[in-house]
């Protein structure tokens, strides 16, 4: 196998334009918005998990739900259970976030915004890379990018409990507006759970005889469906989180005070 | 109502060449290719653009457009301003023979590495009996006119010469996709996939699917499902264990 450089004689017979693209669109404008919407994040998210105001009976902010040491609340332990106990000294959000933050960081989608924002590997097709060498997926560490659908079960989980804690809240103040910007932010998580494409292989696309399982083939038509929608549901699952995240926690401080909050 | 265009055209054999001011008269409803013909008829009877169909559908007359990879009879003029400058250049991931036109024999290299289809060796040509459902996921991708223009712009070889070796490009990779989708299909694709034809450098990026003028989806449709199918073979030890317990 013969090894080529950028200056190969093969990659000199391309036409030896100089410049790194001839794009005279915003082809920046993309990357650019969603560097900025990924790093909002993870500067919230760093915020949220080292707050400690995160319940007000009936609610409890998604960031650090489900709670299950016994320095929560009692009203905030999941089903009134504290597994964990008393050792666990940090944020009791820590427990859980490797989950949900697998999920998203493995997720296909997010895999091509921050390969393309963060790291330049395109910024924008057509556009030429900063880098020397590519690899790829193949090797460590991105090939662990390949544990997504175990992210995914773990996700599940955490959509099911952020429905538990949605319904709690309705159960018990079904006029207040937390309760609402829970179950909005519960029902995109849900979607944007199911959207994704290691739900969509499981169902059935690993399948090569779809007529020999029809409820299998039907799973998977609702899934594709909604996998069409899986950028636009990973931003507004990504935000709602935010926005109900925040919500709770200006609660519990008593910033907002409003009698129907 | 005409106008005078302005164009840059890149004009050289081999890599070595320049890009070339013209004006050039451009007349309403006229596409890119009009004018690269108007220009080689009235201006620069040598240049040379591979052409064929001018509808679309034979995937020759590949080319790059203001940065952009289109096709030349697909381009519409009026997406442009009268005063906007056209810069037309050729595919940049492959050698060039001539000005807009590349050697993409890279491609015939990769779809000749692929094995074909394979069936069961007990089922005649004939005896082949499938449902709609088995084979529409796999038939979206024979809409393919092979323009290589996914090919062009993805970056694993358009940035990275070297890759060329080891790399099928998305255009053959959604061929292995098609064939293991194939009801009737008993080849064992996925290790090769992974191995031989360099799916594991695909980043998912998408560049092929925004420039695929059939709208294939390419990345959600058979990229994406092939990287799950090669995780159920290699990198899943639950399916791994199903399958031993359950010898499936």
């Amino acid at each position: 196998m013969t090894q080529q450089t950028a200056e190969s004689p093969a990659r000199k017979q391309r036409a030896q334009l100089k410049v790194r693209t001839l794009r005279t669109d915003r082809w920046w404008l993309a990357p650019a918005l969603t560097f900025a919407g990924l790093t909002f994040f993870l500067i919230y998210g760093f915020w949220a998990i080292f707050d400690k105001s995160y319940f007000v009976e009936p609610y409890i902010a998604p960031f650090s739900s489900p709670c299950l040491t016994t320095a929560c609340p009692e009203g905030a332990r999941l089903f009134g259970w504290a597994p964990i106990g008393d050792w666990f000294a940090l944020p009791p959000g820590l427990i859980i976030l490797g989950l949900p933050a697998g999920f998203r960081f493995t997720c296909y989608y997010y895999r091509k915004s921050y390969y393309r924002s963060f790291w330049l590997s395109p910024p924008a097709c057509a556009v030429g890379e900063p880098h020397k060498k590519y690899t790829g997926e193949t090797r460590l560490p991105l090939v662990i990018q390949n544990v997504h659908r175990y992210f995914f079960y773990g996700a599940i989980l955490i959509g099911a409990i952020l429905s538990y804690d949605a319904i709690l809240a309705l159960i018990h103040k079904p006029a207040g507006l937390g309760t609402w910007i829970l179950l909005i932010n519960a029902a995109l998580i849900v979607l944007y759970t199911l959207s994704c494409h290691s739900c969509r292989h499981i169902t059935a696309g690993r399948l090569n005889h779809f007529s020999k399982h029809p409820l299998r083939y039907r799973a998977w038509t609702f899934v594709s469906k909604l996998n069409a929608k899986h950028m636009q549901l990973a931003w507004a699952s990504l935000f709602s989180v935010m926005i109900a995240d925040f919500y709770v926690r200006m609660v519990a401080k008593g910033v907002i005070t409003f009698p129907f909050a | 109502m005409s106008y005078k265009g302005k164009f840059r055209v890149w004009r050289g054999e081999g890599g070595e060449g320049r890009l070339e001011d013209f004006t050039v008269e451009v007349n309403e409803g006229e596409v890119v290719l009009d004018v690269i013909h108007r220009l080689q008829a009235t201006q620069a009877p040598d240049l040379a653009v591979r052409w064929n169909c001018k509808a679309g559908k034979c995937g020759s007359c590949s080319m790059e457009i203001n940065g952009k990879p289109r096709l030349g009879c697909m381009t519409r003029m009026s997406t442009f301003t009268e005063d906007e400058t056209i810069t037309v250049t050729p595919m940049r991931t492959f050698p060039v023979i001539k000005d807009l036109v590349t050697d993409v024999s890279y491609n015939y290299q990769k779809a000749r590495e692929i094995p074909s289809f394979t069936p069961p060796k007990d089922v005649k040509p004939g005896e082949y009996r499938m449902q709609q459902i088995d084979v529409e996921r796999s038939q979206e991708f024979r809409k393919c006119i092979e323009c290589f223009m996914c090919n062009n712009v993805c970056h694993v070889i358009r940035d990275h010469e070297e890759n060329k070796t080891h790399f099928a490009g998305p255009r053959f990779l959604m061929r292995i996709a098609e064939l293991d989708m194939h009801p009737y299909d008993v080849a064992d694709r996925k290790d090769s996939a992974q191995e031989d034809h360099g799916l594991g450098y695909c980043n998912i990026t998408k560049c092929c699917t925004e420039v695929c003028p059939e709208h294939i989806k390419i990345t959600d449709n058979a990229l994406i499902p092939m990287k799950e199918r090669v995780v159920d073979r290699k990198y899943d030890p639950l399916v791994w264990l199903g399958n031993k317990i359950f010898r499936r």
